[in-house]
């Protein structure tokens, strides 16, 4: 497996010119080529949402997808949502109604909810169950994780 | 202790629904899990793992693998043998055989996925390559998956030396169980098994050691429960002093047991380190985790219960087969999870006449562990099922037939008949809080007309004890390797003014670097904010265990306690100094020690520099270190206790089972922070749930799993979990300091039951019995297939 490919990906809004094996999954090139290892892996077979990233706009699995599929796109991860004392909403609606324990699942739930409240209503508890069945979280009961969403939804529909 | 009077006037921080310290770093993707380490030229593993369940090891060639691109060694058992000791779990249990651990499989393998072979390359891609190239010539032996099989005489044996299978075997008995079974007036019996569950952590198992030449010092960073447990373990196989050893478990991915043991991998990468005197890091997939994890609850139980004509239970009587898997697993033994089944059984009922036999027997199937709950989930599932049969039997209400059975409160503490004392603990209470919070009555005639309509609901209750915070004269085996009776936290304020609080424990998950800080702040008297907690690092304190057992609030909060009581002491004798005034007319709190009733007042800060940095300033009687470290041992432990009550609809077309409401009225003392209590009861029920109606570790005949990956072994997603409701009962616990009780896994214990009756009430008028988890729609299936060809001939 030797030979690498020259790719240009956009993460988090910078862009970085890399050459990689072709063979490199797209969630150990964020981890282990860019250092952002807030991306997880929890299966490598697709499963457990963990590795959730969004993809021009779209939640994806980055542990079934390579970097040199990458190529040309714009990947945005949880390191990209709001630092340590700015957190965006999402994040601190977690922070403030405990939607995480071991925080493994965390960046995978965040970003998956990130991709459901660009695009759905979520008008319905069941909704955001539904819209987080693909990722899965050990730790919660998922209980707080629906409420963290919930909250973040009703803020937004009291907003003019 | 402190003799100082009680000064506070601010709201308790003990109590309080703080917002976690960890999660800022978590929300932004700055956690800092094992493989997230950042380390300079590792070197990266991969193990070949045998894909046979039991044979004799022929010969393995890895010559071929050697010569792969980027490969820098490979180790067999052999090529390790001068490198490690070899451990044991040891035990003073009679009829005990303890097994060895080793980092590779040495001779034979004895379940598919333990470890065989370890490859050392640059990168993992090329480690796993390499794999592939491994020739492992194997000798079939019998396989040993039955166990009911595997007690026999003659069975084939896993462990030669140990000449049986029956890795240990015990019988708990009070009164005379045969003569008051045989005359009880009413009998209830049945068989039930509870199938193999994995804990699958969405972190899967992960370490990285590395290795100071200059100073002969090894660190390893793993995802583990247990550093200080694993620690002790490597200094012993390796031989090195404990100094020289630290064992650091930084953000951990969740646990629930799987990480609580000592485990193969965790010597081989020391081991691998010290050779190559490079950092050597394993990772793994989840494949590996299905196949190697510590498993957990695989038993068979036999049981009966004799009541009287009222529905007081007389006398139970049971006999469990533990399927152990390969190993005596360290350092906990076989013994762990099928002894607390029977340690348990009599649940929080008043029962005079028992008698409890098990015997753990070893087949070739990955070794069980600790896993969430730990037997009582088996326990719990087995005498609720017979509460249910015998309020059926008897036509007395479920709830009723609880109510004349729990201990009641005058007569706590109790001995129960297998030996286990319940202290104070709302047993009564929770059962009438858990009725009135899901409205029990109404549900009941909710059901009487969906039933008249054809429908299939269900209630069902579950009530539980658990023994939790376990102190030094109690042991899950006794004469075991460790010590889990104590825990120690050392509290120091340095220079700058800053507080640190050390432990022994291991969160990973369970936000311990949160509820522990306001144990600190609550009794220095200091700000929430200002108080660090360093936990997980075996250099934290001088000796500690780890994280399990639902003991560390109890455990390290006790540690806490008495330590942070000792340091406020010195900080109000130096500040008496310096404010001129007594003791006895000073008030600790935020931070600053005030003369009470005036505007007088000096921040921490400032006595810190005092103490440490004016010389001068204070007399040499008043400088001594703002530190203390103290140890706490709750002794015996106390007793925690719920009741959950399951709703469940069937689908008479598809079997599937929904749960409607599900709700949990538990006693887990004074509540340090309702916020993660509540988190907690949340995500054991969804275990429970898992364990229920999903989740199966399965092995064919062969000795093969079939449970390779995350589509075959089900963890329940957000679409099958349903909203739980949690109310506390908070009593106190009158034997542990602050009044805490344990609560980490009494969540999955309550609720297999609780599923469990409920299925089994809504299909009661098809006379099905539940009497396996879990309760899977092909179960359904044929069990009502059968019954309806019952009823038909
Ligand atoms: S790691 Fe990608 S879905 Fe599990
Ligand atoms: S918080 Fe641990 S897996 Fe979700």
């Amino acid at each position: 497996m030797s030979g690498t490919r020259d790719i240009t990906v956009t993460v988090n809004g910078a862009t970085y010119p890399v050459s990689v094996e072709p063979r490199l999954l797209l969630v150990d090139f964020l981890r282990h080529t860019l250092g952002l290892t807030g991306t997880h892996v929890g299966c490598e077979h697709g499963v457990c949402g963990a590795c959730t990233v969004l993809v021009d706009g779209d939640s994806a699995r980055a542990c079934l997808m390579l970097a040199i599929q990458a190529d040309g796109r714009s990947i945005d991860t949880v390191e990209g949502l709001g630092r340590i004392g700015q957190m965006n909403a999402l994040q601190e609606s977690f922070h403030t109604h405990h939607a995480l324990q071991c925080g493994f699942c965390t960046p995978g739930m965040l970003m998956t909810a990130t991709d459901l409240l660009q695009k759905y209503p979520l008008a319905t508890d069941d909704d955001i169950r539904r819209g987080l069945s693909g990722n899965l979280c050990r730790c919660t009961g998922y209980e707080h994780i629906v409420r963290a969403v919930r909250a973040v939804v009703d803020k937004r529909k009291a907003a003019p | 202790m402190s003799e100082a009077p009680e000064m506070h006037v601010r709201p308790k921080i003990v109590g309080a629904r703080i917002k976690r310290t960890e999660d800022p770093r978590l929300l932004t993707g700055l956690g800092a899990y094992t493989d997230d380490r950042q380390i300079v030229r590792p070197l990266h593993v991969a193990f070949r793992r045998s894909d046979q369940s039991h044979a004799k090891i022929r010969l393995i060639d890895s010559a071929a693998a050697r010569k792969a691109p980027g490969v820098v060694a490979i180790f067999t058992a052999v090529d390790l043998s001068e490198d490690v000791r070899t451990l044991v779990a040891t035990s003073r249990m009679k009829d005990y055989h303890a097994t060895p651990i080793f980092p590779l499989a040495r001779g034979k393998v004895r379940y598919v996925g333990e470890p065989v072979v370890g490859v050392i390359a640059q990168s993992r891609y090329q480690a796993e390559d390499a794999l592939e190239l491994i020739v492992i010539d194997y000798e079939p032996l019998p396989v040993v998956i039955d166990p009911e099989q595997a007690v026999r005489d003659g069975a084939p044996l896993l462990h030669e030396e140990a000449g049986t299978n029956v890795l240990v075997s015990r019988e708990f008995k009070r009164g005379d169980i045969d003569a008051v079974l045989a005359s009880a007036p009413v009998r209830v019996e049945g068989r039930f098994r509870m199938h193999r569950k994995t804990p699958v952590a969405i972190e899967p198992r992960a370490c990285v050691a590395e290795y100071d030449a200059g100073r002969q010092a090894l660190t390893l960073h793993s995802a583990t429960q247990v550093p200080g447990i694993v620690r002790d373990a490597l200094a012993a196989a390796l031989d090195i002093p404990g100094h020289r050893v630290r064992v650091i478990a930084p953000d951990v991915g969740g646990g629930f047991g799987g990480k609580g043991s000592l485990y193969p991998e965790e010597i081989f990468v020391c081991a691998a380190a010290r050779r190559l005197r490079r950092a050597v890091k394993w990772t793994s997939d989840r494949m590996e985790d299905l196949l190697a994890n510590t498993q957990g609850f695989d038993e068979i139980v036999d049981a009966e219960i004799g009541l009287d004509a009222g529905g007081h239970v007389l006398a139970l009587r049971a006999d469990v087969i533990g399927d152990v898997g390969a190993y005596s697993i360290y350092p906990w033994t076989a013994a762990l999870e099928p002894i607390q089944v029977v340690s348990f059984l009599p649940g929080p009922y008043r029962i005079e006449h028992y008698r409890g036999r098990v015997q753990a027997v070893a087949t070739s199937k990955a070794p069980t562990g600790p896993y969430r709950g730990v037997g009582r989930p088996t326990s719990t599932f087995v005498m609720e099922r017979l509460m249910d049969m015998a309020a059926a039997r008897l036509s007395i209400d479920p709830a009723e037939i609880r109510r004349r059975n729990l201990i009641p409160a005058d007569e706590l503490p109790y001995k129960a008949a297998s030996g286990i004392v319940w202290d104070k603990s709302g047993f009564h209470e929770c059962l009438q809080a858990a009725c009135n919070a899901i409205g029990y009555d109404a549900w009941r005639a909710r059901q009487k007309t969906a039933r008249a309509n054809g429908r299939w609901i269900g209630i069902g209750i579950a009530s539980y004890a658990e023994l939790t915070g376990i102190g030094s004269r109690i042991s899950v085996a006794p004469g075991m390797p460790i010590n889990t009776g104590t825990e120690t936290a050392s509290i120091r304020i340095d220079s700058t003014g800053a507080i640190t609080a050390a432990f022994g424990v291991a969160s990973h998950g369970q936000g311990l670097e949160t509820t522990l800080a306001q144990v600190v702040a609550e009794h220095l008297g200091a700000r929430f904010e200002d108080i660090r907690v360093i936990q997980g690092d075996s250099a934290a304190v001088a000796g500690g265990t780890g994280t399990y057992a639902s003991r560390s609030m109890v455990l390290a909060g006790g540690a806490a306690t008495l330590a942070a009581q000792t340091v406020r002491d010195k900080i109000l004798n130096a500040a008496s100094h310096l404010l001129e005034a007594s003791v006895g007319d000073l008030a600790v709190q935020d931070g600053k020690i005030t003369i009470v009733g005036t505007d007088r007042s000096i921040s921490f800060a400032d006595v810190a520099r005092a103490v440490y940095s004016e010389i001068g300033k204070l007399p040499q009687e008043a400088r001594g270190e703002l530190a203390a470290t103290k140890t706490y041992d709750p002794v015996f432990g106390t007793t925690s206790s719920a009741t959950h009550i399951a709703v469940v609809e069937i689908d008479p077309q598809t079997y599937q089972i929904r749960i409607d409401q599900f709700v949990v009225a538990e006693d887990c003392g004074k509540l340090v922070n309702p916020l993660i209590v509540d988190g907690q009861v949340h995500g054991g029920v969804a275990q429970g749930i898992g364990a229920a109606l999903y989740e199966e570790v399965r092995y064919d005949p062969q000795g093969q799993i079939l449970t390779a990956s995350l589509v075959d072994y089900l963890v329940p997603s957000a679409c099958e979990i349903p909203s739980i409701q949690v109310t506390h009962v908070e009593s106190a616990s009158p034997t542990t300091l602050g009044g805490f009780r344990g609560m980490g896994e009494g969540g999955t214990i309550g609720a297999l039951a609780a599923i469990a009756n409920a299925v089994a009430d809504a299909l009661s008028p098809l006379g099905v019995d539940i009497n396996e988890l879990p309760m899977t729609p092909e179960r359904l299936f044929r069990l009502i297939e059968a019954a309806k060809a019952e009823t038909r001939s």
